[in-house]
């Protein structure tokens, strides 16, 4: 996991269930999804494989799969699914009603 | 100890060599030297750039982000000038020097230009108009030239020039070849061969093909207007690739005191001779007097540096590659090795030939084994005689085995015939070995061992012999996959089980679906759109909508495109505007300067590259439906002018078009839908190929076909039936797409779906009621025609929060051509 200073990024309603939005830290740019389970994850917002906008993917409880070619990142431990390079992931978490992203 | 490795060229062999031993883990901090200011790119796929049939995204191997990751600095468009072997330290153009404790020269070839007259411009480099065909930047300037001129001529008639004379037809309508040789290709074809081949060239391709030609002056003061050959000849052209050979980039290597005769001397563990830390592979490097211009000797030998260099194999050893090429010259089938004429009176030389086919194959044997090939015209034999050629095999007694496929199955080596290291990719060195090995490691797609091994991901020429090769290994029959009768990878069902099953438990969301008939409850993503087009297609307005269960196109309604933004189409029933609606558009498209404005092949207006962010903006500001461009669904309504204006038309078929696509406009399925409707048999809206295709015949009748297809797919449909009626046109074509809709599985098009249950069962079904469910389709299409909304109307107060928030990324994105 990549260290980050800790930021809010805004309320949790911001992000509907099962979906994901981009959010501009540090200069980075991190798609955090909200997951059907009611965890987040967070995660570089740029596909490597040819700069997809991963927040606009589709995902699961484990997994996004970048809306341009279909390949699938693992939300956890950012793994490629298909033989592509791995993405960052970064610590986020609920705190009070508020998604507050690094440690 | 980490150790400073810089590696001069970042061409196919350069990077490649570090790939490998990247792959070795070998210890080591690398920096990178490319004259080019690009990442590493496929320079074999420039052919086909040119040919456009690929794109300049699709032939990067590494991009930048690949060299960051793995601790690589990349000096992207950096020379070096110098090499300082005493002080261990490389000097580029920038000023700056760069200490190195191992160094790899891999600097390639630059593309030679016989001397001819007015081929320079003292300001400019080459003339204007003519250029060379090896780099990204050659390639793209000529493509940018080409497209505005006529006639082109290609300086060569080796591979490259072929290669490049059949690229420039895609951008200029006459394209001549002119060849110093007597024949073409004469290093790798004798002459016969060579004259077989020029005849499909000019016959198939139509190129123009000069043998004997000396070019000698280039004619034209500000630009080219012609070249003039030896004997006087002079032909006109306004563009000329020059492709007559290449020559080792090996002057700054000399200039810097390394040893250079043709190319830069290297020893069989391919270092510099007299100097231990400094190695040379690729085509500027010489090995045992030989220089490689193809790659596949380039991977022998990087795979051997990585080996010495990382320690895994200190004594790897490359002895030389024996030099085979099986290619398609310009669409047409070449395969050489080895001698191309006899040596001796004993040389064996057996030859067939069949002008009329343009097919020629001559075997060249000494003692039993094969020691030269050329085939035109037939490459089925050349994989099983390029193994002959390598390992030196003995021969069959029947000769004409090796040239003609005698009982066995027409044109194919058998998997299991192959030995374990045949190579099955050129392009990247893989053998039949390594795709077994990706098969019993667990990989069981074609699509996973191609993305492990790399195996068929250069020039795609292998790839059904990979295929072959996985089926084989998975045990002959491919094995049966349970998952392929389910209608969606993570729901264990097939969809008429799972229609049932929805029913029973009443489950009206995606989320219910998996809690309830998913083991475990497991959600999956790549499930989720499927069953959001069947649960929407089975209830209808009770379907509770969960917006994360929708693919992003039909998150914000518009289609994705490859940098991030979407597209805007609005509906344009039968392809039928009005100057009212066209002059909106066009102020909208000013407006939010909208890059492309593009007709689309279902006859409507496309307004592309828009963020997302803008869309609601635009939708409010155009104030027309939505056309649908973007969904599994109902698409459009071709037309053709139809009787209305044409004079052949036998029936209104714009007016009938427009009645359909309003009636089942949006209309969701397992696949998209297409459809036309075309006024008499001249099928000008192309009715044939549409998923539902309308044809008038004289008589006031109206032919309905099915199952067609012209997009990746090409098909006709097939007769459903002949009606006497516009709206029993309508109510047919309602009740076919339902039907459709709940027995195609998921992404199955009709083309698929027509053939898989029988143009007669459905015959039976949908005209002739023979099941009974004639009114139950009906009402279903009913149902769903009354539940559709506007998707655009969602414009004043998105759904869920942040609908159309960018999710576009700060960094640089792939450029989309922008046009005026
Ligand atoms: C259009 C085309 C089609 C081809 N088709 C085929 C085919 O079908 N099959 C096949 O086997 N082969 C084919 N080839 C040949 C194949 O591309 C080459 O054999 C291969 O690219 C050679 O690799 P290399 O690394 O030695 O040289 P290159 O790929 O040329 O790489 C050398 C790199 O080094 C850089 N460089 C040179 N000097 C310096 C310096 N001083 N400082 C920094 N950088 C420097 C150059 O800019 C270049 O980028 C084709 C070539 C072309 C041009
Ligand atoms: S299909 Fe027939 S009616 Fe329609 S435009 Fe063509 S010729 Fe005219
Ligand atoms: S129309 Fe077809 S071929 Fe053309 S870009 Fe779209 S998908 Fe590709
Ligand atoms: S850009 Fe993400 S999969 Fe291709």
């Amino acid at each position: 996991m990549k260290t980050l200073t800790p930021t809010v990024l805004g309320p949790l309603s911001d992000i509907p269930p099962g979906e994901g939005r981009t959010y501009a830290v540090d200069g980075e740019m991190i798609a955090v999804f909200r997951l059907r389970d009611g965890s987040l994850r967070a995660v570089s917002a740029v596909c490597p494989h040819k700069g997809g906008p991963l927040a606009d993917g589709q995902i699961d409880n484990s997994i996004v799969v970048c809306p341009l070619h279909l390949f699938a990142w693992d939300l956890a431990t950012g793994c490629s699914q298909s033989g592509q390079a791995p993405i960052n992931v970064y610590p986020v978490r609920e705190d009070e009603g508020q998604i507050l992203l690094g440690e | 100890m980490t150790q400073r490795l810089v590696v001069i060229g970042n061409g196919m062999a350069g990077a490649r060599t570090v790939e490998e031993i990247l792959a070795r883990n070998g210890d080591f901090t690398v920096t990178m030297f490319g004259d080019e200011p690009y990442g590493n790119y496929n320079r074999i796929m420039l052919s086909n750039l040119l040919a456009g049939v690929e794109t300049e995204e699709g032939i990067f191997l590494n991009d930048l982000a690949w060299y960051q990751e793995n601790g690589i600095t990349l000096n992207a468009g950096v020379k070096v000038e110098r090499i300082d072997a005493q002080a261990k330290v490389v000097h580029d153009s920038t000023g700056v020097a760069t200490p190195y404790d191992k160094l790899i020269i891999a600097t390639g070839s630059y593309s030679w230009t016989p001397p001819m007259k007015g081929v320079h411009h003292p300001k400019r480099g080459y003339h204007q108009g003519v250029f060379a065909f090896r780099t990204l930047d050659d390639t793209r300037g000529m493509i940018r030239y080409a497209r505005d001129h006529e006639r082109a001529v290609v300086i060569g008639g080796g591979l490259l020039g072929l290669e490049a004379a059949r690229g420039l037809q895609n951008h200029v309508s006459h394209v001549t070849l002119l060849h110093a040789m007597g024949h073409l290709m004469e290093r790798q074809l004798d002459p016969k061969a060579g004259q077989m081949l020029q005849a499909s060239v000019e016959g198939k391709l139509g190129i123009e093909v000069i043998t004997n030609a000396m070019t000698t002056e280039i004619l034209g003061k500000d630009r080219v207007t012609g070249v003039k050959l030896k004997d006087g000849t002079v032909i006109e052209c306004d563009v000329v690739v020059i492709a007559a050979g290449i020559r080792p980039n090996t002057e700054m290597v000399a200039n810097s005191g390394l040893p250079v005769e043709r190319g830069i001397v290297v020893d069989d563990q391919m270092r510099v001779e007299g100097h231990p830390d400094i190695y040379s592979v690729g085509e500027c490097a010489q090995h045992r007097g030989n220089l490689y211009g193809l790659v596949a000797p380039l991977w022998d030998q990087a795979k051997v540096l990585a080996d010495h260099i990382t320690g895994r194999n200190p004594d790897a050893a490359y002895h030389g590659s024996k030099l085979s090429t099986k290619l398609k010259v310009a669409g047409i089938d070449v395969a050489s090795m080895g001698l191309i004429a006899p040596e001796s009176d004993d040389d064996e030389v057996i030859v067939y030939n069949e002008p009329k086919k343009g097919v020629y194959k001559q075997l060249i044997i000494r003692e039993d084994v094969l020691v030269g090939a050329v085939l035109v015209g037939d490459n089925s034999k050349a994989a099983s005689l390029i193994q002959h050629f390598d390992r030196g095999t003995a021969l069959p007694e029947e000769r004409a085995e090796l040239i003609f496929d005698i009982g066995g199955p027409a044109g194919e080596v058998s998997p299991a015939e192959m030995a374990d290291d045949a190579q099955v990719c050129n392009c990247n060195g893989v053998s039949k070995g390594a795709i077994c090995g990706a098969v019993s490691a667990g990989c069981k797609t074609v699509g996973g061992v191609m993305d492990k091994t790399r195996a068929g991901k250069g020039c795609g020429t292998c790839k059904p012999l990979v295929q072959r090769i996985v089926e084989w290994a998975n045990g002959g029959a491919a094995e049966e996959d349970p998952a392929a009768s389910w209608y969606v990878p993570g729901v264990p069902m097939p969809k008429p089980e799972l229609m049932e099953a929805i029913r029973r438990y009443e489950l009206k969301s995606v989320s219910a679906v998996f809690d309830k008939l998913v083991p475990g409850g497991e959600h999956d993503a790549k499930s989720k759109m499927g069953l959001a087009s069947l649960l929407k297609m089975m209830w209808a307005d009770q379907y509770i909508d969960e917006r994360d269960a929708r693919f992003i196109n039909d998150r914000v309604h518009g289609n994705i495109q490859k940098d991030g933004t979407f597209s805007v189409v609005p509906q344009m029933k039968g392809g039928v505007t009005t100057p009212a609606e066209l002059k909106r558009i066009a102020e909208v498209a000013e407006k939010y300067r909208v890059p492309m404005v593009k007709l689309t092949g279902g006859q409507r207006i496309d307004l592309l590259g828009v963020p997302k962010e803008q869309l609601p903006a635009m939708w409010a500001d155009l104030d027309m439906p939505s056309g649908y461009a973007y969904a599994k669904s109902f698409r459009t309504v071709k037309t053709c002018v139809g009787s209305d204006f044409c004079r052949f038309g036998v029936g209104d078929s714009t007016a009938l078009g427009i009645a359909i696509e309003e009636r089942y406009q949006g209309l969701e399925g397992p696949g998209k839908m297409k459809l036309a409707v075309t006024g008499c048999p001249r099928n000008c809206a192309e009715a044939y190929v549409k998923d539902l295709g309308v044809v008038a015949i004289d008589g006031g009748k109206w032919e309905i076909y099915v199952g067609g297809a012209a997009g990746a797919h090409i098909r006709k449909g097939d007769l459903l039936t002949t009606v006497g009626s516009a709206d029993e046109v309508i109510r047919l074509t309602g009740r076919f797409l339902q039907y459709y809709r709940e027995n195609a599985n998921w992404l199955e098009r009709t083309y698929a779906f027509v053939p898989r249950i029988g143009i007669d069962r459905i015959r039976e079904i949908v005209v002739d009621d023979a099941d009974g469910i004639a009114a139950a389709l009906d009402a279903a299409v009913d149902e769903a025609v009354q539940a559709y909304k506007d998707p655009w109307k969602e414009r004043a107060e998105p759904v869920t929060p942040g609908q159309f928030r960018t999710s576009l990324p700060l960094t640089v994105l792939p450029q989309v051509p922008v046009r005026a």
